[in-house]
């Protein structure tokens, strides 16, 4: 099948077998590596994109689909070689270790971020609990939460 | 994990997609939110030949009060029925059984009626569906039907649901003016189903209960209606000796399995200490 | 909390202690790490792998014909295919044997069967289904306590000699000393507990890709490997390929914590697929094959018996474990220590004497016993211990904390020979609780559980307290080897003219942060800033041979070699340094990054400075350049130690409970980078809040695995896991060049004690003395119906 994606901005057309993933269109029609796969029940959210701004597991999901939509990679994140907000808190607050949750959890932050500008630790918690990190107990990457919403907020004014 | 090959549909009318279903029948499987469903093709538990996905649909995704009841649409996305007012002032089953759902990032992709057609015994709506009295509307190019909610589940992951028909609407009648519910559910970490799920709703006239619905979720080859529970609290006036009893015959209702999440006895006693715990958060809250 | 810091200030002059942002975070936040499944090579293949349903079974017949005649499909390879080859049977870790493909038997749900080679992934899926094999089920043996019975059906019928299920049996300490000092105790207090078996479960799952090439026979292969020298060398072993002709890359690594240190069929047969087809082959693992068939940690049943005179003091220490190996003995851990270093159960205890009694058992379960975030069985011995203590508080009416108190090994006893035969090196271990008590607030606390008591409340709350020491950073040559291979590591380090520097080692990290803390101990001892430094790992061609990175092992060994080797150099520098300013070098004088001549500190040549002259204008007779290379062999383990209090509430009607307090005071030693520190302590803890809460590889009695995914085996999410508070002490170790002593696993060895002691503190009124791991609700519930009240 032949689908038209806008892919960080850009229009992309491919031909694509109508059961190819989301997740594997993306890694490998399109070669964008942000995204990975690490489970195989929608539950660990390290594949996470934004489709038209909201999150989804884009392992569970058909590239077919996604045809005429719009999705966001973490390689859209910076803009004009900025770091977004929440990739540069991300880094200042240590909230990466292994770097492989980290593409998901900063696209989820940045979604849940404009929908809530100034949320409370519970709230921040909430938002990011549909994806797993192995490696920093969630802490940092709450604190780094946090203080994007402070840069953000900050810059906005 | 990679789903077997499948021909796909994207019918962009009602009319196509019933036709489709007409044509195909059990070959073919309708793909809503796919938050379910996909996850058991990548594992090949399931290998629908062909696929009618219905996302293209227009129509299908408002929620509304329209004709004495509550309409959400096959479309309609866990999260709209997190976000969604009406919901949210009106049906307080509702409104705390959806931040329940699943995970949030799930929720922005899962449907409510979809979820109510996989029929899973440990998804948190049939309860909830089953509380409330709802029912689903069937549609095919016969015609249409509206099946409550107790007909329409009809076993561990079946439903009456016809192969040519597509579920468009879930129903939930108007609560009334004075009534409350809450949904609790007791998972082991967030993205977990049900070990167990209580649903409860009541609606009073002047302190006395008119209308008493107890869904359970997770102790039964389906969801299960606490039929004889709700009939002891309609009637009545809420006390602890009456939230007792009915905690009591909800928890004879229930007809759980052990598993490693639990003994059955261990899960029928949740599910009083539940029910009882859900009637007193419903009659502290009532909506007036 | 430590503030970040990114240069040398007067308040803290050099590069220690200092939490530098991490270098190599600049590729993961933009997405551009380059994990396994990111390898692409041109005319790559892909594999699939057909696992066993069955736990226990006869094969009677593959049939891959289907398979084979389906467009897509390269190969199909079976284990009599790798039996031609002799590489159907490789060696574990630990010296036994593990088929890559089955030939005779499959002896656990999940085993490898065959695999598909194909042009596409979905294809190569679409041909494992068309596969046809023939099983004969056996009776599957499904504990160890079962295992070992008379008649019990032989698991490893393979093995010449092999005549039972045993697979050791172990002892250390002294036997008589300990039956003595019971015989003179006062209080005899016991447990009997199970450590489930648990699953390290990175993000990302195993895979390689394996290119063989066919006209030099060199073997490249990007695998998701924690200790790739080691793995190199077993390859040249099994597949007697030459060893110069293998290179192991082991590239970002999604997370590791011991499950990606073994040798997997999975890379064997890719690599011998690619060397048999000619292309590249591609293996990714998916969560299932990760959870059912790679390297599980703990599973070991245990007894553990403390005697104590009337005032409370340790006289001794009597262990019992049965260990449940699955179908092969696959730890991963140090030859001459059959159960790992189990023996250092008796913790931060002084007792005089302890006796430990330790049985191996074959199942048919996944093979493994892994250090999952812990060294060598250290997890299980530190938890039975400090349940242990707990039990005997409760029994004899003493607090917890005090019983702990008075009988900790005491500073002046340092260097500690323990009763089963470590030499701790240094310990303070009483501060440490004494500041975990005052910042949870201990006696509020306690005065909080009795009010709520007292009144029946259906939350009850609890305080446990883990004080744990563990022993890590294996090891000295003389004791610890893997396969026979010395536990020594390796830094070489190469100052370029320019004053930069790579430093390349034998460790491979896997999240911790080695490219920033390693660059800070070059820092440190030469004063080249870490941005300026390039730290390598994972390169079999292009790093120093190495052990690798597990049971926190990288700072104690590597990070000293990196110490070393950098010393060594600035005596280099200090060698030109006095050419260049024409002066003796004992009139020099080193400070931050500089030699300048004493009397005249205008006098001064920078590192960089010496640097270019090393390439540009050294002395006559002396070698150019400025490089090195250092093996360092410890003289000793290092022993950090901490003290976790948990304070947890519980529903006693639901049984359901959440941590509503963790306070940590860890001492590690010295911290190089206090924020990774940190890091990898809030990392260790959610592990064992994991391990204590819910994590658990369970099986039915027929050995079918539940827990092969993610809904079944639960990964704790931000809304479960709690907040930590952290503090420390620092007891530097006395014998590494830094005085650092590893810290990446002290937190899950000794936290899951702290959680379960909580839960069990809060029903302890109502006669609950014991709740196994995972503390799942239902298991609360359970023990309260079940105590005598």
């Amino acid at each position: 099948m032949n689908i038209t994606v806008t892919v960080n901005g850009s229009a992309r057309t491919s031909e694509v077998e109508p059961r190819m993933l989301l997740v594997h269109y993306i890694r490998e029609v399109l070669g964008l590596r942000g995204a990975h796969v690490g489970c195989d029940t929608t539950s660990c959210g390290v594949c996470t994109v934004l489709l038209d701004g909201l999150p989804v597991k884009s392992c569970t999901m058909f590239a077919v689909q996604a045809d005429g939509r719009s999705i966001m990679t973490v390689e859209g994140m910076a803009t004009n070689g900025q770091l977004h907000p929440v990739q540069a808190a991300f880094h200042s607050e240590h909230g990466l270790q292994c770097g492989f949750c980290t593409p998901g959890m900063m696209l989820v932050a940045k979604a849940f971020l404009e929908e809530n500008p100034a949320p409370s630790e519970e709230e921040i918690r909430w938002a990011i609990s549909g994806n797993l990190c192995r490696c920093t107990g969630y802490q940092n990457i709450v604190k780094a939460v946090q203080a994007a919403a402070r840069n953000m907020s900050e810059v906005s004014k | 994990m990679f789903p077997s090959q499948f021909t796909y549909h994207a019918p962009a009318t009602l009319g196509e997609a019933l036709a489709l279903l007409a044509e195909h029948g059990d070959d073919a499987k309708v793909l809503a939110g796919g938050q379910s469903l996909i996850p058991l093709m990548k594992l090949r538990f399931a290998a629908p030949p062909i696929i009618v996905d219905i996302n293209r649909i227009p129509g299908l995704d408002t929620i509304a009060e329209e004709g004495g009841s509550l309409r959400v649409g096959a479309l309609v996305r866990n999260r709209a029925i997190e976000r969604s007012d009406v919901i949210t002032s009106r049906y307080p089953t509702m409104a705390a059984a959806a931040p329940m759902i699943s995970d949030p990032v799930v929720r922005n992709q899962g449907t409510f009626v979809g979820s109510l057609c996989h029929a899973d015994p440990q998804g948190d709506w049939g309860s909830v569906m089953l509380a409330l009295d709802g029912s689903v509307v069937a549609r095919s190019v016969a015609g249409e039907r509206v099946i409550p909610i107790g007909e329409f589940l009809d076993g561990p992951f079946t439903s009456t649901l016809r192969a040519d028909e597509l579920a468009v609407e879930a129903r939930v009648p108007d609560p009334g003016s004075e009534f409350a519910g809450t949904y609790l559910k007791l998972e082991r970490k967030v993205g977990d189903f049900a070990t167990v799920g209580v649903a409860v709703f009541l609606a009073t006239s002047g302190g006395t209960v008119t209308k008493a619905g107890i869904g359970l979720t997770g102790v039964g080859a389906t969801n299960i209606k606490a039929t004889a529970a709700e009939q002891a609290l309609v009637g009545g006036t809420v006390s602890d000796a009456l939230i007792e009893e009915a905690a009591r015959l909800a928890a004879e209702a229930a007809d759980p399995r052990t598993d490693i999440r639990g003994s059955a006895d261990y899960k029928r006693d949740v599910v009083r200490v539940y029910v009882a715990r859900g009637l007193r958060a419903a009659a502290a809250t009532p909506v007036a | 909390m430590t503030t970040v810091e990114t240069a040398p200030s007067a308040e803290h002059p050099g590069w220690m202690g200092k939490s530098v942002p991490r270098i190599e975070d600049a590729r993961f936040i933009a997405g551009r790490g380059n994990y396994v499944e990111d390898v692409v090579l041109p005319n790559m293949l892909h594999m699939a792998i057909l696992r066993s349903p069955y736990a226990h079974a006869r094969i009677v017949s593959i049939d891959s014909s289907a398979a084979m005649a389906l467009p897509g499909v390269v190969a199909v390879v079976t284990g009599a295919l790798l039996a031609e080859h002799k590489l159907a049977w490789m060696p574990t870790l630990s010296g036994d044997t593990q088929a890559v493909l089955a030939t005779d038997k499959v002896r656990f749900q999940g085993q490898e069967v065959a695999c598909v080679v194909a042009e596409d992934r979905y294809v190569a899926h679409d041909a494992l289904e068309l596969i046809v094999v023939d099983y004969e089920p056996l009776p599957a043996v499904v504990t160890p306590q079962a295992a070992l019975e008379d008649g019990a059906p032989l698991i490893r019928d393979d093995k010449d000699g092999q005549v039972d299920n045993r697979v050791y049996h172990w002892e250390a300490g002294d036997a008589a000393a300990t039956e003595a000092a019971f015989a003179g105790a006062d209080r005899v207090v016991s447990l009997t507990t199970f450590y489930p078996r648990s699953h390290p479960a990175p993000l990302e799952c195993c895979g390689c890709v394996a290119d063989v090439n066919p006209a030099s026979g060199k073997a490249t292969i990007w695998m998701t490997s924690q200790a790739p020298h080691a793995i190199r060398t077993v390859f040249a072993l099994v597949a007697g390929l030459p060893e110069q002709n293998i290179q192991i890359i082991s590239p970002d690594i999604g997370g590791g914590f011991g499950n990606k240190v073994p040798v997997y069929p999975g890379y064997v047969v890719a690599t011998a697929a690619s060397l048999l087809i000619g292309r590249p082959v591609k293996w990714i693992e998916d969560r299932t094959g990760n959870l059912i068939s790679t390297g599980f940690a703990r599973d070991f049943h245990m007894t553990g018996e403390l005697a104590l005179d009337g005032a409370g003091k340790m006289l001794g220490l009597r262990v019992k474990m049965l260990s449940d190996q699955g179908y092969a003995y696959a730890d991963a851990q140090p030859s001459k220590f059959r159960a790992g270093l189990f023996h250092m159960v008796t913790g931060s205890y002084d007792l005089p004497a302890a006796h430990v009694v330790t049985d191996g058992a074959y199942t048919n379960k996944a093979p493994g016993g892994v250090a999952y975030r812990c060294s060598f069985r250290i997890t299980e011995a530190s938890y039975l211990i400090e349940r242990l203590v707990d039990v005997a508080a409760v029994e004899i009416g003493m607090d917890p904390a005090e019983l702990r108190r008075m009988n900790f090994v005491q500073p002046d006893q340092f260097p500690y020979r323990s009763a089963t035969g470590f030499v701790y090196d240094s310990g303070d271990y009483a501060p440490a609780l004494d500041l975990a008590l005052e910042q949870v607030g201990y006696a509020e606390v306690r005065a909080e559980q009795q009010a709520r008591r007292a009144a029946g409340a259906t939350k009850q709350l609890g305080i446990g307290i883990a004080s744990m020491t563990e022993a890590l950073g294996a090891g000295p040559s003389r004791d610890y080897d893997i396969l026979g291979i010395k536990m020594f590591d390796s830094a070489e380090l190469r100052v370029h003219p320019t004053g930069k520097a790579i430093l390349k080692l034998g460790v491979r990290h896997q999240g911790q942060g080695h490219e920033t803390t390693f660059a800070q101990i070059v820092a440190h001892e030469l004063g080249i800033p870490p941005q300026d430094i390039v730290v390598q790992e994972g390169d079999t061609d292009n790093t120093p041979y190495g052990l690798g990175t597990y049971a926190s092992r990288s700072t104690p060994t590597a990070g000293a070699a990196a110490a070393l080797v950098a010393r060594t150099l600035r005596e280099k520098a200090r060698k030109i340094a006095a050419y260049l300013l024409e002066v003796a070098e004992e009139d020099l004088e080193w400070e931050a990054d500089r030699f300048s001549v004493k009397g005249a500190p205008e006098k001064v040549k920078t590192i960089q400075e010496i640097a270019f002259a090393a390439y540009t204008n050294h002395p006559q007779g002396m070698d150019a350049g400025l490089e090195g290379v250092k093996y360092y062999d410890p003289p000793n383990l290092t022993f950090p130690f901490a003290t976790y209090i948990v304070v947890a509430e519980v529903d006693v009607a639901t049984g359901e409970w959440t941590p509503v307090k963790v306070v940590a005071v860890d001492d590690c030693g010295v911290r190089i980078n206090p924020m990774i520190v940190e890091g990898q302590i809030m990392g260790g803890l959610t592990e064992g809040y994991a391990m204590a809460a819910m994590q658990q590889i369970a099986f039915d009695e027929d050995g079918n695995c539940i827990g092969s995914n993610f809904m079944d085996y639960l990964i704790p999410t931000a809304m479960e896991t709690p907040h930590f508070d952290l503090f420390d002490t620092c007891t530097p170790s006395p014998h590494h060049p830094l005085g650092c002593k590893g810290v990446g696993e002290s937190a899950t060895v000794g936290s899951p004690a702290a959680f379960v002691n909580a839960v069990v503190d809060a029903v302890s009124h109502l006669g609950v003395r014991n709740i196994d791991m995972p503390v799942l609700s239902s298991r609360v519930w359970e023990a309260i119906h079940a105590a005598p009240g």
